[in-house]
């Protein structure tokens, strides 16, 4: 049975920032920090935005596109790393808000940037095996760095949900490989506001070995190079990152262009390659086949590849917004306004 | 000061807008109701329960600088009456816009966004807030 | 039906009475009123009370007997019954009360209002004040008292032209009235420039837009129309009671620029009383907010709808206007401890109808009229008031 992508939405909060203006509040030169990492600006929700609206926007995005009955739903998983709440999943509320309850299984998952495209590969073999007729796989976050931190250049929010099922795909799941070690680059312990990384260790032992080791090993068990693929989209927790991995891996600018968003609205961590991957659906063409390759710290990689099908020519792409259209109302902020939106300010409350 | 259960057993309107329909008039309205105000006992039992689209114009509209505290952070925020094309009403916040772009008749549309916190261990409420809306081009 | 008079009545200072509790206050009003309709205690049959909230301004609830018991009432037994229908508490309680003498129950009666809003924090009294409105649909979407009258004011603004000017300028002109009330809470005059220069509360309405807090009771004794001489020269009657309810929230109304319930409270009033609104000189109506001024002049059929403000801005509701509106300041000025708001109405109109009312006296006044709100409208109720 083929599986594949049968919808998609998208969500990413309007708010902004630059690092030239995180840079002003810690003394250091944020704006040649934000050229180093290829990052203009970065998204931040805003105060009534969380990890559960901005999967419940992206999964009503996808349900306007289609004609699925939210009721075939079987089952639905939310990726992500800030999850509103430690206990009480943010799933729940996404099926109450899509009308998918109650005759589906639901539960969060958490692998750092990867947890969204684990939450796909899970619907791949639920829907696969025949277990469930449809499944939604949403990777969503509203990410923090420590203030101060570097992190904070880059840190952002957003997210996309993917239906996936076998019947009117738009984009056929042809395979997809992991590669996962243990390797604590990046972490958060339990009850800790902000998470802690290894500084230069997160480079070339974690995302550097994880995304090679799991784009190579995609690419060998499916017999394709680089040049076989008309899209690309890598983990971005920067603009950097993604653009030499790309390299390594054979990968043109051109064959990345679409997917490569970091520089507009920063890290989105669970929310990264699912938007990537719906910014490069918002404009592919049957036959185009989508190289994906996820990364979470901890570590492992997710790599998928996917063949663009006819049926994108008749789905109904035009009754939710585009990444593109979605990610042009915006307006930035200043610090003291970011940190008021992020809960960063002390409040005399009783 | 709300409460989990107060708030919970409102969802399905707070999240999907769900309404009555009258099936003794054919009136809408929300949120729900066990009577119709128009037909009174004729509506007893045809009382069915329906979603609305969540797509509007303003009817009117303020920018609130002297809220509520647990809404300090997104202060001033928007709060408009909403009206749908059946004429029926409602009133919600208007976000991820400037009181310039807001004017007596501009399209929106619901979203789900945090209404409220009960304390930083307690429940968190989602309901409808209101996003502009483009009209497409028939 | 017999017909009812206000023998007496009592008020106390308006404002922060950071001194007093509200027991205090509840019974310092009802003792004034007792004292001016010249009875003793023996002779009360019951005893009405208009409160709003005190179990959230004071974590009190039972009010009906608190104020039985610091009356002095508690060991006659006296019955005492709390009435709430938020801002139109007190003029519903004095309603009960008049329906009872009516009624023929009771002989004589007492209506107090009292409302101590001070003991809470200004957040806190907001929050109470907007538990007024639909908690469930409006108050937990973001709504605050002060944002739906701005929603009825920036509506009233689109369709009829009112202007922010005309607004400020019913502040003005209660204020110009206060500053002659000496239980007023704000005794100072102000300019249009005030108002417009004032913080912005909730657009287009800004401070001076609205009633402040206050702490404060009113009260009235009623008794049969035949038998009020035995007790004062200056006997008030009650000509017409009205009464209308109205959806909760304002989202359900037809027309947020009118307050049908005052429509239609108005005109039950009017037909009782077989006077019409050209017969009234003085009247006191609900200003909450400005806005609330203008829409109850068009509403209780003062004026035309829509020319609230044009008549405001000409002068036509000040003391030697075509009808004197708010002579006691309103709620805006003379303040508005929610529950005593209908009481202090009606003191005020039977101040003006005895021709006691100093300088603020409104010339030859005959007829009165009190106008009280509960939430945004969703309870009016209106008196008709003559001189005896």
């Amino acid at each position: 049975m083929k599986v594949g992508i049968v919808s998609y939405g998208a969500c990413v909060p309007r708010y902004r920032i630059t690092p030239e203006e995180i840079g002003k509040v810690w003394g250091a030169d944020g704006k040649a920090v934000g050229k180093g990492l290829m990052i203009n600006c970065k998204s931040i929700p805003a105060p009534d935005e969380d990890t559960i609206t901005i999967s419940v926007e992206a999964a009503r995005n996808m349900m306007k596109r289609c004609d699925v009955s939210p009721k075939d739903i079987g089952a639905l998983y939310v990726g992500s790393e800030s999850h509103p709440y430690a206990v009480k999943p943010t799933g729940t509320i996404v099926a109450e808000a899509i009308e998918a309850a109650p005759h589906l299984t639901v539960a969060d998952f958490e692998f750092a940037c990867k947890a969204g495209t684990a939450a796909i590969q899970t619907c791949m073999g639920l829907v696969g095996s025949g277990m469930v007729k449809y499944g939604v796989a949403i990777g969503a976050d509203t990410s923090q760095g420590a203030p101060g931190d570097a992190l904070e250049y880059s840190a952002s929010a957003g997210g996309a949900a993917f239906l996936i099922g076998s019947e009117k795909i738009i984009a056929t799941l042809d395979r997809t490989y992991s590669y996962t070690t243990d390797t604590p680059d990046f972490w958060r312990r339990e009850g800790q506001i902000y998470p802690r990384h290894g500084g230069r260790f997160t480079g070339e032992p974690a995302y550097f070995k994880h995304v090679l080791n799991g784009g190579r090993g995609l690419m060998e068990r499916t017999g394709t190079t680089a040049k076989d693929y008309t899209y690309a989209v890598f983990h971005q927790p920067n603009g950097k990152f993604p653009t030499r991995v790309a390299k390594q891996l054979g990968f043109s600018d051109t064959q990345i262009k679409a997917g490569l968003l970091a520089p507009l609205i920063g890290n989105t961590y669970s929310g990264a390659v699912p938007l990537g991957l719906a910014a490069i659906l918002d404009e592919a063409k049957p036959g185009d086949r989508i190289f994906a390759v996820a990364y979470g710290s901890g570590a492992g990689s997710d790599a998928f590849a996917m063949t663009v099908t006819d049926e994108i020519d008749s789905y109904a792409r035009d009754r939710a917004p585009t990444v593109k259209e979605i990610i042009s109302n915006v307006k930035f902020l200043d610090y003291a306004t970011y940190a008021k939106f992020r809960g960063m300010i002390v409040l005399g409350r009783e | 000061m709300a409460t989990a259960p107060r708030f919970w057993r409102e969802n399905p309107s707070r999240y999907n807008l769900v309404g009555i329909k009258c099936n003794s008039c054919g009136r809408h309205f929300f949120p729900p109701r066990s009577i119709c105000p128009v037909c009174h006992r004729k509506s007893v039992g045809k009382i069915e329960r329906v979603k609305l689209k969540g797509e509007g114009k303003i009817f009117s509209w303020t920018e609130v600088q002297e809220g509520p505290e647990e809404l300090s952070s997104n202060r001033p925020y928007i709060y408009a009456m909403v009206e749908m094309e059946d004429g029926l009403r409602f009133t919600g916040q208007v976000i991820d816009c400037e009181p310039a772009d807001l004017q007596i008749g501009t399209p929106v549309r619901a979203v789900l966004r945090k209404l409220s916190e009960e304390g930083p261990s307690g429940v968190i409420h989602y309901g409808y807030k209101f996003v502009l809306r483009k009209e497409k081009s028939p | 039906m017999r017909r009812v008079a206000i023998i007496g009545i009592g008020n106390t200072e308006f404002g922060e009475l950071w001194d007093h509790s509200f027991r205090e206050i509840g019974i310092t009003a009802g003792l004034a009123a007792v004292e001016d309709a010249n009875i003793s205690a023996e002779m009360i049959d019951a005893l009405y009370v208009g409160n709003m909230s005190a179990g959230r301004f004071i974590e009190q609830e039972h009010i009906g007997a608190l104020i039985a018991d610091y009356s002095g009432l508690a060991r006659d037994h006296v019955p005492a019954t709390r009435v709430e229908a938020a801002g139109a508490s007190g003029g519903l309680a004095l309603r009960q009360g008049f329906m009872a003498v009516a009624s023929g129950l009771h002989d004589i009666v007492v209506v107090g209002g009292a409302e101590k809003m001070t003991d809470v924090s200004d957040l806190d009294s907001a929050n109470i004040q907007s538990s007024a409105a639909d908690q469930e649909w409006e108050t937990v979407l973001g709504a605050t008292f002060p944002a739906l009258h701005a929603l009825i004011a920036h509506r009233h603004m689109h369709v009829y032209g009112t202007t922010r000017e005309q607004l400020a300028d019913v502040a003005v002109k209660n204020h110009r009235h206060g500053a002659l009330n000496p239980k007023a809470q704000f005794r100072r005059e102000i300019t249009r420039e005030t108002v417009l220069g004032s913080p912005m509360v909730s657009s287009p309405l800004r401070v001076f837009d609205c009633a402040p807090s206050s702490d404060g009771a009113a009260a009235v004794v009623l008794c049969a129309l035949e038998n009020a001489k035995k007790y004062t020269d200056t006997p008030v009657e009650i000509i017409g009671s009205g009464q209308a309810s109205d959806t909760l929230s304002l989202h359900d109304r037809k027309d947020i620029c009118t307050m049908e319930a005052t429509r239609v409270a108005a005109k039950r009033a009017f037909d009782m009383a077989k006077v019409a609104q050209k017969d009234v000189q003085v009247a006191e109506v609900h200003d909450s907010f400005t806005i609330s001024e203008i829409l109850a002049i068009e509403d209780l059929g003062f004026f035309k709808k829509g020319e609230g403000g044009k008549a405001t801005e000409a002068g036509l509701t000040g003391l030697s206007g075509q009808i004197a509106v708010n002579t006691s300041g309103g709620l805006k000025a003379r303040g508005d401890p929610i529950g005593a708001t209908g009481l202090a109405q009606a003191v005020e109109i039977v101040a003006q109808l005895r021709g006691k009312a100093d300088k603020r006296q409104v010339k030859d006044a005959q007829v009165g009229l009190t106008h009280n709100v509960g939430g945004t409208g969703a309870t009016v109720v209106v008196h008709v008031l003559r001189r005896v």
